[in-house]
């Protein structure tokens, strides 16, 4: 175990939706399924206008290697294509079925059953899972890494260290059976002697309840670990030296160092799934922000859009003028919110005019502060002055591709000065010189 | 039904969030870090110490927001960065120096050293310590006429500590005296306890890291009682308490040399910054000319800064050697 830790920095909690049980919403009129919610190849849709469709059937796949297939969440009608830009930039095409809310379950639904490895690898691509923390990896390469004779650890991250989430904070407390039973399964079929699961310690209700369930069920194999409440405490690199001690480098996996590594809503999911077969097709997520009514923790079902989740909570307080898909330091500003759900969302922030002003940049003033905040102990101003030069060499040296983008240097900057930002363009520059 | 929807929302590059930690309030922390030490000096010195401050604040504010306004740049007074070099000014001069002196001072510091480099952020020295050099090389006797502290009732004139101890001709005051600040010297520097507190405040607030100040106090005092103990001229142990105590080492320690513009970022660069401070006041004091030396010694490692940075970032990541198979 390491007692080490890396650099991180403090920022505020907000956590005002820990106490809110999560509520289940209403099938809405429309849903919207975009074609897109994974890193890889989009699939291709395989329904057409006038089909209809019902919860947990098959909508949308594709032969390429990195990808996951695509379910209905709602049961109803298709009513067409829809191509729109998705929050990162790109075309996406949506699957638009108007819902006749009776929620029919499709017939093939099973619950199933795996003798081996490889057929619980492909249970996990049928049921379309994907790294639920954010990078939406698919799950069935994840969790097939090329030495799987050489893993031994799972690493489950319930840091939650992003503020105002507490969607996985919920799903720790209520589906605490799923989780386990995800741990075991996944330690059955790879192969693995033990298990983590790391969650920060401003969570403690979490981690004595997943001790108590621990301890009655009389599992010694797998053990919560105890995390610094600090940011960024989550990301993978970090998480998986706070637990084992181990250095990752930028463009490594976990299992590179015998560690499977997963957020632990994407591991409760392995548990729903081998418990009820149903694919995933709805998103436990906490809705909050200043402009928002009722903040509170939903399950939605894949496809809906923003606006409707919004109504559930009670509406808009005030006009929006900022919505985030996932927290405030990583998280996605999108421009509509028209937007529907996507397999990896785990919160919805709507901001007031106040909160969503970009602060004007000033001069630098040498602080130091990001090089102190940052965990991989990166030089921030020196990166931002090399990219200023688009100079590739210096900011290869200066290790800009080692920058996970966590922001930390951006949130502590008093000069206010975008330098996470600045790294992602820096990263691009040395991409482009093709210097390895 | 017709549903509101808005797709006009601001998108921004993530993270969405920032600390309430701006610069200006940095500025305003080290100000207050500033308040023990001012406090004291009124106590020693009377009232000119306020008019005095308060004149320095307000020309280099007005230099400041003249230039910008001046050369149509954005406005930077707010920042409060030409409040904190004002008040340093005043703190690095006779609490009886004639205002315009001051005032000069003000435009050296924030015309010619700052602005004249680039503004915030891009000067490559201390403009106060600066300032304060260009003061006493122009105004060599109004720089060193060192008004009365008003505890002194039986002398006229008055020298500073490190003055009687190059020259000679009057007893040293006593270590306890000095740490009180109940001594002559420059207006804000004399009191080594209040600036102890105001500084231990900026490293408990994280607005300096402690690194720079242990090290160039730590260097004055290491090569003191090496020096007094090698030459037998006095108990090593009270003289090396002597020069931590004396002139400008615990005001430059913790607020100028500290600055974040003209100090190296790095921890390692910090080491050498601070020790290098430390050397070069004690071998100007020791041997140099003048009695003081820590103006010169910031001066002299703020240049240095540049190289010292660049060191350390070698030595952090290797260089650009390349990665070998």
């Amino acid at each position: 175990m390491s007692q080490k830790h890396l650099h991180s920095i403090h920022v505020s909690h907000y956590k005002h939706t820990a106490g809110c049980a999560t509520e289940v919403m209403p099938v809405p009129d429309v849903v919207k399924i975009s074609m897109s919610q994974h890193i890889g190849a989009p699939c291709k849709p395989l329904v057409k206008k006038g089909d209809y469709v019902k919860v947990g059937q098959l909508i949308g796949d594709t032969d390429a290697f990195v990808s996951a297939p695509i379910h209905s969440s709602v049961s109803g009608t298709v009513t067409g294509l829809e191509e729109q830009r998705s929050a990162a930039g790109g075309m996406d095409t949506l699957v638009v079925i108007e819902t006749d809310k009776k929620q029919e379950v499709y017939e093939g639904i099973k619950v199933p059953e795996a003798k081996d490895l490889p057929e619980f690898i492909k249970a996990l691509r049928e049921s379309g899972l994907v790294g639920l923390g954010g990078a939406s990896f698919p799950t069935h390469i994840k969790f097939n890494p090329k030495n799987i004779d050489e893993v031994h650890t799972l690493i489950v991250n319930a840091a939650e260290c992003e503020p105002f989430i507490t969607s996985d904070h919920r799903l720790m407390l209520e589906d605490t059976e799923d989780l386990i039973s995800g741990c075991q399964l996944l330690m059955k079929y790879i192969g693995l002697d033990e298990g983590y699961i790391g969650i920060e310690e401003n969570k403690m209700d979490a981690i004595q309840h997943i001790d108590k369930v621990l301890a009655a069920k009389g599992i010694t194999n797998i053990k919560t670990f105890k995390l610094q409440a600090r940011y960024p405490k989550g990301a993978e690199r970090v998480l998986l030296y706070e637990i084992t001690g181990k250095t990752m480098n930028a463009g490594e996996i976990p299992a590179q160092y015998g560690v499977i590594l997963s957020n632990v809503t994407t591991i409760a999911f392995v548990g729903q799934y081998f418990r009820t077969g149903m694919p995933l097709v709805s998103k436990r997520m906490t809705v909050d922000g200043d402009a928002v009514n009722t903040p509170k923790n939903v399950i939605a079902p894949i496809g809906t859009q923003i606006c409707d989740v919004i109504d559930f909570c009670g509406g808009y307080k005030e006009e929006p003028r900022k919505i985030l898909m996932g927290g405030p330091m990583m998280g996605r500003a999108i421009f509509s919110d028209e937007m529907p759900i996507v397999k990896n969302n785990n919160a919805i922030l709507a901001f007031s005019k106040t909160q969503s002003l970009v602060k004007e940049e000033t001069a630098c003033i040498n602080c130091g502060r990001c090089h102190q905040a940052c965990p991989f102990g990166l030089i921030p101003t020196a990166l931002a002055d090399a990219y200023a030069r688009r100079d590739a060499q210096a900011l290869s040296d200066l290790k800009v591709m080692q920058c996970m983008e966590c922001g930390s240097c951006s949130y502590i900057c008093p000069a206010r000065r975008p330098l996470g930002f600045t790294n992602k363009l820096g990263k691009a520059v040395v991409k482009e010189a093709g210097i390895k | 039904m017709d549903k509101k929807t808005y797709s006009n929302l601001v998108v921004s590059s993530a993270p969405h969030l920032v600390t309430n930690m701006d610069t200006t309030r940095i500025m305003l922390m080290v100000l207050i870090g500033l308040a023990p030490s001012f406090l004291v000096s009124i106590y020693v010195f009377g009232a000119r110490v306020i008019t005095l401050t308060l004149v320095c604040i307000a020309a280099s504010m007005f230099f400041e927001w003249a230039w910008n306004k001046l050369m149509h740049k954005t406005q930077t007074v707010g920042d409060l960065s030409a409040a904190v070099t004002g008040t340093l000014i005043a703190f690095n001069v006779p609490a009886g120096l004639p205002y315009w002196i001051a005032i000069v001072g003000c435009f050296v510091a924030i015309i010619v050293v700052k602005q004249l480099f680039g503004g915030m952020g891009k000067n490559i020295v201390n403009p106060a310590i600066t300032a304060r050099i260009v003061l006493f090389i122009s105004f060599a006797t109004e720089m060193t006429t060192w008004p009365l502290p008003k505890m002194a009732a039986d002398a006229t004139s008055t020298a500073t500590p490190l003055g009687v101890l190059a020259e000679g001709g009057a007893e040293l005051p006593s270590n306890m005296q000095m740490f009180l600040g109940f001594i002559g010297g420059s207006m804000g520097e004399v009191s080594a306890i209040a600036l102890l507190i105001g500084g231990l405040f900026l490293i408990w607030k994280k607005i300096i890291s402690p690194i720079i100040p242990c090290c160039f106090i730590g260097t004055v005092f290491v090569f003191a009682l090496i020096y007094y103990a090698a030459t037998g001229e006095g108990d090593a142990l009270e003289m090396a308490v002597f020069h931590i105590l004396a002139g400008g080492v615990m005001l430059g320690a913790f607020f100028m040399a500290t600055d974040y513009v003209t100090s190296p970022l790095l921890p390692m660069g910090k080491v050498i910054f601070g020790i290098g401070c430390g050397l070069i006041t004690m071998i100007i004091r020791l041997w140099g000319q003048y009695p003081e030396g820590v103006s010169f010694s910031i001066l002299i490692m703020n240049c240095l800064t540049p190289l010292i940075e660049n060191f350390c970032q070698k030595r952090l990541y290797g260089g650009a050697k390349k990665n070998e198979k």
